[in-house]
């Protein structure tokens, strides 16, 4: 297979396209900058008790997400267009899958606890 | 690409085409990535699953060191954005820059990786190596898996310097390039979850 | 110098696994003495050992998967005989340390080393043909997963003249396997290998997804896919999400075995449940990898040879997407017993039901493809239609054990392992066999012997069902698996019943061989002239057999399903050829695996500084193939002319010039 000239800078390609995008140094910074704000929002946030644990832990979640959000968008330039369809569905079952097996261990493996005889039972019966 | 007619004089439509090299590279590569967030998430479910079994040994109230977690989000996110850079610089054909670029996302992901082994040789040292409880092991694995990663991209980076001397910037170049810059990107991602889930929660009492 | 490794870890006194090894080392030897005798080690080298063509790797893969697939059938006999030897108080010959192992070996080899060869063996050769394309995405990445594969399967077959193998079942639970109860170097044989080989097989995924995907011929949608790719692309997609998970969990093993880590130990809070829970989370998506590509292969036969189109298309897709993703719904159902209680069990328990409704899709939409049409009850037919009885049943035994309460009752039974086995040799074995006997005389340019490879198909069909399904009575019976000896005699007829099932399927394994041999010697009167001995219906059938090296002369246009059925007849435009880029040999799949064998041997017996070099000098291989300036070649245009002519087909017109 021969590789033809691609149209877009490679900075800006995304994987398996050819795209065209925006100025390109402008979206590194962009994206520089707004992590830089959400990181040092997740640590200020941890540090001081502002929020309550729970709260805190969604905070850190929606944060987190939102970092992850702007490195995929600003560095990695994957975006919601139409040459882009592969790659979103990729990441998208990917995602499902992750969760369904982080979710899943944790239900189960917080089910088997539940159920477990207290510790100190079960080290009186090997007695 | 050369192309068979079936019938008569007449193309068929030709909606989806194969993809360049580049494309199939950059895709592959992709989904490699992809795999690798699924390895790294079996080692987050199980650090998610054992991060409670201290079996009486330190915690991680008493050992994280948040500012040293700080120091290193710094330099990994800092190497993400001048990693950046390094693509414009080889896209401009502009050799020194591109050098200078790379050379900058080495110094700041060995500073990176400094950080985290004295972190880790000091938890050792303290007896609070991965082989005193469940919750070390799967700390010492996840973590020391991301700083593996970090490594091999060191290291790619000094054969990425080598080959720009002798391939110059061949097409053949710049899609490992580009495989590059998508690798160093995915690991800041992940780290994005490492300090959130491990650190930064892992201190809350 | 030598880590733990002595002279004494070479079984000498053992007269059985000293005979094995001294026929293996003959063998071997009259091999290699045969090629250098043939003059034949520079022709093995560049045609086989360095080659990155997609059909030469697959048919490697298939090649492993049959000589493994005798490594692991005669564990079966050894164990069917030791059974049948060792009732009412009888000891039989095999003593438990020894029995331990063969069962360990034979799940890991036909699990690892023959059914997951065999299918993506066949992946890699049919998939490129059918979506137009002239390799894989990534040629020299898939020499490299064959040969980690090769190098996998070396290791377990060292192991069993060098030190031991495990004893801990084909998935080696902690904390069985951790070091206090598994101190030897059997558990750390096994996890090398299948780490080694797992890295093979998850850039294999990653490649045939990228192919699928990036590389159909020009026009090719999606909805134009033949149903076989459609099965590839399931089964690469359940490979690249569930094999980082056994990577991650034989590491943690891994790490406690070596590094004294905690994950799954009794004590400093270690979780032996965590594995069994991540190491499901890829065993259920694992046994869809196998089967989904083996309903793949029954579609394509089914159609071709009841001369129709595959009834129902777009719900067979839909079908095999659904079991794609409702596979990683249900793993739980491997343990139920293990205690998370009735809320979580009756999730998976309904979920692995509902999995089951797509399947049951699939079969409908094969009976219909048979009616109406006119059924050619060629080899890969038999194996189809002894497909779809015997799979059925496996898969009603599977809803059974899907109902909880049931499962407390049969868990670990022999009901399981009939189960597992009715679907497993039933659906992929069968798939298997279908599948070579429908491509192998596209691979080779000659039809296999039909008479034998019928024959052979009716004693591995009769022989499973006498070997299985008693088994399904003794686990209702409450006899357990893995047992060495019993002495219950309400048992005994059935275990006797099943020896003799499992001596048929011997019968049925030499009598492929005997097909094998005999279509060999006889291939002149059996040769394929016309590319499309069956009357295929997709693009495989539209080149010479076998291929040129290029697949494709002219890369074809698509302009809806089954293109090359309908074009069969249309005449075409005289071809122009272009010249062909094709990529080059490389031998560094070859050694790599080379250095992966020496530094997975060293690892388990702690010969670090071997170790390390052979890590090393694995990685420098990859770095410095990476420095490869011109890893093309050209096929000019007049040369590709050449071949087309000497293959006597007429590009753009698929329709063939008889001999």
């Amino acid at each position: 297979m021969t590789d033809t000239a691609s149209h877009a800078p490679i900075h800006l390609r995304t994987p398996g396209t050819d795209v065209h995008g925006a100025a390109p140094w402008s979206s590194y910074l962009t994206g520089f900058v707004m992590a830089a704000a959400l990181t040092a929002a997740s640590f200020w946030l941890a540090s001081g008790h502002l929020l309550t644990p729970a709260s805190l832990v969604a905070a850190l979640v929606v944060l987190a997400i939102g970092q992850m959000l702007v490195h995929l968008i600003f560095f990695l330039h994957i975006t919601t267009a139409p040459a882009q369809k592969t790659n979103i569905l990729a990441l998208l079952l990917t995602l499902l899958i992750i969760a369904l097996m982080v979710i899943g261990s944790l239900w189960i493996m917080s089910q088997l606890n539940v159920h477990m005889m207290p510790m100190d039972q079960l080290m009186q019966m090997q007695r | 690409m050369s192309t068979m007619q079936l019938s008569s004089g007449e193309h068929a439509p030709t909606r989806y085409h194969p993809a360049t090299r580049f494309g199939v590279t950059g895709f592959g590569f992709y989904v490699y990535l992809l795999t690798d967030a699924i390895l790294f998430s079996a080692f987050f479910a199980t650090f998610a699953v054992l991060k409670n079994a201290t079996a009486g040994g330190p915690t991680a109230q008493a050992l994280f060191d948040v500012k040293n977690v700080g120091l290193e989000t710094a330099c990994l996110l800092t190497s993400s954005f001048v990693g950046g850079l390094a693509m414009l610089a080889a896209e401009a054909r502009r050799r020194l820059p591109l050098i200078l670029s790379l050379c900058a996302v080495f110094l700041l992901g060995l500073g990176f990786l400094s950080l985290e082994i004295r972190e880790f040789v000091g938890m050792i040292h303290a007896g609070a190596g991965p082989d005193r409880s469940a919750f070390l092991s799967a700390f010492f694995a996840l973590v020391g898996l991301h700083g593996l990663h970090i490594t091999v991209g060191l290291a790619w980076i000094i054969v990425l310097l080598i080959h720009l001397g002798t391939m110059g910037f061949s097409a053949s170049y710049r899609r490992r390039l580009f495989c590059f810059s998508l690798f160093w990107h995915v690991l800041d991602i992940v780290w994005i979850a490492i300090f959130t889930f491990v650190y930064l929660l892992g201190v809350q009492s | 110098m030598f880590g733990k490794l002595t002279l004494h870890d070479i079984p000498f006194d053992q007269p059985i696994i000293m005979g094995t090894c001294a026929g293996i080392l003959i063998a071997g030897a009259a091999v290699l003495g045969l090629i250098t005798y043939l003059g034949r080690w520079r022709w093995l080298w560049t045609e086989w050992i360095t080659t990155v063509d997609h059909k030469r790797v697959g048919l490697m893969y298939i090649m492993l998967a049959l000589v493994m697939l005798l490594r692991g059938f005669s564990d079966a006999i050894m164990m069917r005989t030791q059974q049948a030897l060792a009732g009412g108080g009888h000891l039989g010959y095999l003593p438990p340390e020894h029995y331990d192992q063969v069962f360990s070996a034979h799940g890991t080899i036909m699990i690892f080393f023959v059914a997951m060869p065999f299918v993506v063996g066949l992946m890699n050769f049919v998939v490129p043909l059918q979506i137009g394309a002239r390799d894989v995405a990534f040629p020299v990445m898939n020499s490299i997963s064959f040969w980690l594969t090769a190098a996998g399967a070396l290791l377990p077959n060292i192991a069993l003249g060098v030190g031991e193998f495990a004893r801990t079942g084909w998935l080696a639970y902690p904390p069985l396997s951790e070091l206090p109860f598994s101190p030897g170097v059997g558990v750390d044989y096994y996890l090398v290998a299948l780490q080694i080989s797992g890295i093979g097989t998850l850039l294999s995924g990653i490649n045939l997804i990228t192919t699928i995907l990036k590389m159909r011929a020009p026009g090719m949608e999606m909805g134009m896919m033949p149903v076989f790719t459609w099965t590839a692309l399931g089964s690469n997609m359940l490979i690249v999400a569930s094999f980082p998970i056994l990577t991650a969990t034989f590491a943690m093993l891994m790490l406690d075995r070596y590094l004294g880590f905690h994950f799954f130990t009794n004590e400093a809070g270690g979780s032996p449940m965590m594995f069994i829970n991540l190491i499901w989370c890829w065993g259920h998506p694992e046994v869809y990898i196998l089967v989904l590509p083996a309903f793949g292969v029954f579609s394509e036969v089914i159609a071709t040879f009841s001369g129709k189109p595959l009834f129902g298309y777009r719900s067979m897709v839909a079908a095999t997407m659904a079991i794609t993703i409702l596979a990683f719904l249900v793993w739980l159902h491997h343990f139920f017993t293990m205690g998370a209680g009735a809320d979580v069990n009756a999730f998976f328990g309904i979920a692995t039901m509902i999995i089951a409704i797509p399947t049951g899709v699939k079969v409908f939409n094969w009976l219909f493809t048979m009616y109406g049409g006119r059924i050619r009850f060629e080899t890969p037919v038999l194996w189809t239609i002894g497909f779809m009885v015997t799979f059925v049943i496996g898969g009603m035994t599977g809803v059974l054990l899907a109902v909880p309460s049931n499962d407390f009752l049969l868990h670990n039974s022999l009901f399981l392992i009939a189960h597992f086995h009715n679907v497993i040799i039933g659906g992929v074995v069968f798939a298997c066999f279908a599948g070579m006997n429908y491509w192998f005389p596209k691979a080779f340019g000659f039809l296999l012997e039909p008479r034998l490879g019928k024959a052979a198909f009716w004693c591995w069909l009769v022989g499973f069902y006498l070997a299985f399904m008693p088994l399904y009575v003794l686990g209702f019976l409450g006899m357990t698996r893995r047992m060495n000896h019993y002495d219950n005699p309400l048992w005994t007829p059935y275990v006797l019943v099943a020896c003799a099932g499992a001596f048929l399927i011997l019968a049925g394994v030499v009598l492929q061989i005997a097909q094998l041999v005999v279509s060999i010697r006889t291939w002149r009167s059996r040769r394929d002239l016309t590319g499309d001995p069956w009357g295929g219906r997709t693009f495989e059938w539209s080149v010479a057999s076998p291929p040129p090296v290029y697949n494709f002369a002219l890369i074809p246009e698509v302009d809806g399903l089954d293109t090359y059925w309908r074009a069969k007849d249309a005449p075409g435009k005289p071809p122009v050829y272009e010249d062909i880029e094709l990529p080059r040999n490389a031998p560094t799949g070859f050694l790599m695996a080379f250095c992966a064998v020496a530094a997975g041997f060293a690892v388990v017996w702690h010969i670090w500084w071997l170790a390390l070099i052979g890590f090393a000098a694995g990685i420098a291989v990859l770095v410095a193939s990476s420095w490869r300036e011109h890893p093309e070649y050209v096929v000019k245009a007049n040369e590709v002319a050449d071949i087309e002519r000497r293959a006597r087909i007429t590009a753009g017109s698929p329709v063939r010039i008889r001999a």
